[in-house]
């Protein structure tokens, strides 16, 4: 049965040429590209739900390749949210992941961040959720950093 | 290529328009986008509503933008960004 299956869908890859344009949203290629899709979704749900923050990004912390990704990265760090806390996926790396995290998230742009699950925004709504202190709150409330410590003394002790 | 004029009419088109500033952040090439659009449309939306509105709204252009940035803001949190400029 999975053989007979196989050989349609490859029939209908096969023959491009010969075959007419309404055959390509045939429900076998359709299909195919739903199942795709699918199992790109429940890797990325996967990967945004194993680590509490996660960010899609170009490059890596280490080597940003584009200004937007590198300021995520740089919010993140001022934050200090800590290295086992966090993950980031280079979508260069990845073009499969670069399309999908993007119909995914229903967000048109790179970088992605994700809190415990949630999608927050692209860089613009991380600079100003740093700015208001939204995104200090954001990462205390969801365990990512330890409340700030109310100031104390400077005054040595024994 | 976009045009900022493409941009200006989806947005006015779309929703009623208090400020609007559209710079083309690619030097001219039409690829990289700002834009600043300050409406009572984004009454009562947070942040990520408001820029998943305008996401929306401009939908085709962006798929076809290599960068594109917003700022959002209600006609009253408007007039308060000026007076902190101003002062």
């Amino acid at each position: 049965m999975f053989r007979t299956a196989l050989r349609t869908s490859f029939t209908a890859l096969r023959a491009p040429a010969r075959v007419p344009a309404t055959a390509l949203v045939s429900p076998q290629l359709a299909f195919t590209r739903r199942y795709i899709t699918q199992e790109a979704r429940a890797k990325i749900q996967q990967a945004v739900e194993s680590t509490p923050v996660v960010l899609f990004m170009k490059g890596t912390p280490d080597a940003p390749q584009c200004g937007f990704s590198r300021a995520a990265v740089q919010v993140l760090g001022i934050h200090g949210v800590p290295e086992e806390k966090m993950k980031t996926f280079d979508v260069l790396e990845d073009s499969e992941l670069r399309q999908s995290i993007k119909e995914f998230s229903d967000w048109p742009t790179i970088p992605q961040l994700y809190v415990n699950g949630e999608f927050v925004g692209g860089c613009d709504i991380l600079l100003s959720m740093h700015q208001s202190g939204e995104l200090d709150d954001l990462l205390v409330k969801s365990g990512v950093i330890p409340p700030e410590e109310p100031e104390t003394t400077t005054q040595t002790q024994n | 290529m976009i045009s900022a004029a493409d941009l200006e009419a989806a947005i006015r088109a779309a929703i009623p328009v208090i400020h609007l500033e559209i710079e083309d952040t690619s030097n001219g090439c039409g690829e990289n986008y700002a834009v600043f659009v300050v409406s009572e449309a984004f009454e009562g939306k947070n942040t990520l509503a408001r820029h998943r509105f305008i996401n929306e709204v401009l939908k085709g252009q962006i798929a076809q933008m290599h960068a594109f940035s917003q700022k959002t803001l209600t006609p009253a949190q408007y007039q308060a960004h000026l007076a902190k400029q101003a002062a």
